[in-house]
């Protein structure tokens, strides 16, 4: 098709022509108006722990505020659980399980954590909207893959409960006790429910902390506990800050103990718990690269980009914080990507509208800023989101730097914000060396039309999850796990279900 | 020799990239979660109304048929702040009855379905013969069909000249190419067809999903692989091409999210209706409707609306 080449030629390109260049404007002229998210989050002004089936006041008499990141204001008063209340929490999950719980046959186990589910599904909205405001999120992503997720989690694992005979095949499981788990910020009733589920379906009991800033949806799952009739003591919440984790960590009843959050915090656990027979599993930090191929659908691949750091603010542990892109197509990528970056909406996150919300705490934004401020110290080119910020509230522009080498901070070191590094790469060899050239080994993606490559990498690549052609993508039965110092032990399918149980 | 119709394929998407089907259709999805309340859904109701191309395509059109057609174009309802529609969409034969209804000094545009729609499978000269019948009868815009059989056999050497051909044939006319995209059978193809219309096309001249004569017409998703060429030609060459997408555009909440579509991919500028038209009947009446709910508040009857001609 020699003319085809002739047409284009024949048709010189504006620059030629010495004319501005073409752009498009995302303006103003059709701004929508606010769609805030009215169902009521129905919050208490004070929450208490939640020990033996009942809300108890800390034996200190301390609370602090939870406050919600999008405007400053203070949610709700949280109870701040000190030893005796960890010790009191352990004490009632231990008698649950000697006396109910660990008895029950997996059939009637099952019963209640299907009604769980159902009753978190019952009421969705409201508890998206509680999620988004305690933890900045936008209320779609709340409403459309917290909650549901969350249900799901629970759905799949009460069909576990009475087939347990099958999941080891040749081998019997019997549960391990009483748990303690410590879960994070980002996703505060997801995470929950990926930690609660597999070990209730097993039979154990549990004391579980959640973080200091995202208390309520976890306190208000324990109102849905009570609706369901579980037996008393069988789950127990306590809050409050890392002296309460580590109390529920450290605490000698706890036959395994789970933990999701920093690699730093991680390690401090596991060398806590040197020495002890406890069991361990851990889901850490990440710094995920997302490589990109120059035959990849281009504005597909810019999709998965941009949902794989952008998503919750990037605070995700498998976001794609770096993004490796194949040279003969680096600069049209990153022409794209910030076209793409324009038209996301940074706002309240309650408006249905919002792409992105509110960093989850004032601390969180003040990391970013510092490794942001480093990135431009270190010679990185910043492109920034151009939208207004509120004065109100913790907002960070989306933020991609270019010009990323591997040995930049922003490169090494993981974010937790909306924040993504670009990194070059010539051939397939050097993309893998890069990728797997971190501390790091949770998640990659990779995009390419091509199938054979996609199974090159996903083998080469040292990561727990690996997407093609997508990313960000979950299901309650594909296991989630790290490699390196991502941790160890997996959560969903089969493979988390064997992390809650003893084989007989 | 022409080359075979796989290297010509090839090379093609060599030179534009190609299209993931399920990353097209997660990006649409995203557009129907948008939330349109209050001021931007009146401001985005009445742009689409100003978009519709008021369509009549049947065996039975008769010219009374079009001229209620063309009463209903110039004032869609009762409210005079409800703008007119952009064009009124008529067989050849039609469009003499339609500029007589309209008048010259009209600011609804007559377009009209030329070179053998919807098959095409009529000789090249007898096509033209057609479009030049329609602009001389009084159309400012005429919609024809490429050449399906010649794009699927590599051809596009002949697709692109009978393109051009119409395109001189319609003189000042606006062109209006339709891709026929449900005949196109895949986004890479329709990738495809867009650039090599976009290639021939003038400055505002359309590219446009279907014909609305078979079964799958414009999506969100079709509409979605047209803006994006339409974005990347833009940025690359700076002629801008508008867009029109036809068929199955039934409901007010569709249109609004096609829309969103297009301010979130092409931004302000394609947001008026030299760029961006709706070839749609029924969906006019959608629009007044939800218009007037949100006037009073309230959903009125059906038959406080005029009647719109019921095509596609």
């Amino acid at each position: 098709m020699p003319t085809l080449t002739e047409k284009k030629s024949a048709r010189p390109t504006a620059r030629a022509q010495g004319r501005p260049l073409p752009e498009l404007i995302f303006g103003d002229l059709w701004e929508f108006d606010p769609a805030p998210e009215t169902a009521d989050p129905r919050l208490r002004a004070r929450y208490d722990l939640f020990i033996g089936g009942q809300f108890v006041a800390p034996a200190s008499g301390k609370y602090f505020d939870s406050i919600n990141p999008a405007n400053e204001s203070k949610l709700a008063e949280i109870a701040w659980a000190g030893a005796a209340d960890v010790d009191a929490a352990y004490a009632a999950a231990q008698k649950a399980y000697d006396t109910v719980w660990g008895k029950m046959p997996g059939r009637e186990r099952a019963k209640y954590i299907y009604r769980i589910a159902r009753l978190l599904q019952d009421r969705a909205r409201e508890f998206a909207v509680a999620e988004t405001m305690d933890g900045g999120k936008p209320i779609k992503e709340s409403r459309d893959f917290d909650v549901p997720m969350a249900a799901a989690h629970f759905f799949y694992h009460a069909g576990w409960a009475d087939k347990l005979d099958y999941v080891a095949p040749g081998r019997r499981v019997a549960p391990l006790g009483v748990v303690g788990q410590v879960i994070p910020w980002n996703f505060p009733l997801l995470m929950l429910a990926w930690k609660l589920a597999p070990a209730l379906a097993m039979g154990n009991c549990i004391v579980i902390k959640p973080a200091e800033t995202t208390s309520i949806t976890a306190l208000k799952l324990a109102e849905i506990f009570q609706d369901a009739g579980l037996p008393a003591g069988v789950v127990n919440i306590v809050t409050g800050f890392g002296d309460t984790g580590a109390a529920v960590m450290g605490h000698a009843t706890a036959a395994k103990v789970a933990f999701t959050g920093s690699t730093e915090v991680g390690k401090i656990i596991m060398r806590s718990l040197a020495g002890t027979d406890k069991r361990m599993t851990m889901e850490l930090g990440g710094k995920a690269a997302n490589i990109v191929f120059d035959d990849a659908p281009i504005d597909q691949a810019v999709e998965g980009v941009v949902n794989g750091i952008f998503f919750n603010q990037g605070h995700v542990c498998c976001a794609g914080s770096r993004l490796l892109v194949h040279e003969p197509i680096a600069k049209t990528f990153l022409a794209k990507l910030k076209t793409r970056l324009r038209v996301l909406r940074i706002g309240d996150p309650l408006d249905k509208n919002t792409d992105v919300g509110a960093i989850n705490s004032k601390e969180q934004l003040g990391t970013i800023e510092r490794l942001v401020g480093i990135g431009i110290k270190e010679g990185a080119e910043m492109f920034q989101h151009p939208c207004k910020l509120s004065a109100k509230g913790y907002y960070f522009r989306p933020t991609i730097f270019s010009n990323v080498s591997m040995s930049h901070r922003i490169a090494r070191e993981e974010i937790f914000g909306p924040v993504l590094s670009v990194i070059t790469f010539r051939t397939l060899d050097e993309a893998v060396e890069k990728a797997n050239n971190t501390a790091y080994g949770l998640s990659a993606g990779v995009w390419t039309d091509k199938g054979s490559r996609i199974l090159k990498m996903s083998t080469e690549l040292k990561a727990g999850v690996v997407w093609a052609n997508t990313y960000n993508k979950f299901d309650p039965t594909s296991p989630f796990g790290g490699y390196k110092e991502s941790g160890f032990g997996r959560e969903g399918g089969r493979q988390g279900l064997l992390d809650y149980c003893r084989l007989v | 020799m022409s080359p075979p119709a796989h290297a010509s394929f090839r090379r093609l998407f060599n030179e534009i990239g190609t299209v993931d089907q399920i990353g097209i259709e997660e990006r649409v999805a995203k557009f129907t979660t948008r939330s349109i309340k209050k001021g931007s859904k009146v401001f985005g109701l009445k742009l689409a109304v100003s978009m519709v191309d008021l369509t009549t395509l049947e065996g039975k059109d008769t010219p009374g048929k079009v001229e209620s057609l063309c009463q209903k174009a110039l004032s869609p309802h009762d409210d005079p702040s409800i703008p007119t529609v952009a064009a009124v969409c008529v067989y050849p034969a039609m469009v003499k009855h339609a500029r007589r209804a309209l008048g010259e000094d009209t600011a609804v545009r007559i377009a009209s379905v030329a070179t053998a729609f919807p098959s095409g499978q009529a000789p090249l000269r007898t096509r033209l013969a057609e479009v030049k019948a329609a602009v001389a009868d009084g159309a400012d815009e005429i919609d024809m069909v490429i050449n399906r059989g010649a794009f699927l056999s590599g051809e596009f050497q002949l697709v692109q000249d009978e393109i051009v051909a119409v395109r001189d044939a319609c003189g000042a006319a606006t062109l209006k190419v339709i891709l026929e995209v449900s005949e196109l059978e895949t986004f890479d193809h329709i990738r495809a067809a867009s650039f090599l219309a976009m290639r021939v096309l003038r400055p505002g001249d359309f590219i446009k999903t279907s014909t609305g004569k078979t079964t799958l017409n414009a999506t969100l998703g079709n509409n979605q692989v047209m803006l994006e060429a339409i974005r990347d030609f833009y940025l690359d060459t700076g002629t801008p091409v508008a867009m029109k997408p036809a068929g199955g555009i039934r409901t007010a909440k569709q249109a609004l999210q096609f829309l969103i579509a297009v301010k979130e991919t092409l931004g302000d500028e394609w947001l008026n209706n030299t760029r961006y038209r709706f070839g749609a009947s029924s969906l006019l009446n959608d629009l007044l409707r939800q218009l007037e709910k949100e006037r009073t508040g309230a959903y009125q009857a059906p038959y406080y609306f005029s009647e719109a001609a019921e095509s596609y």
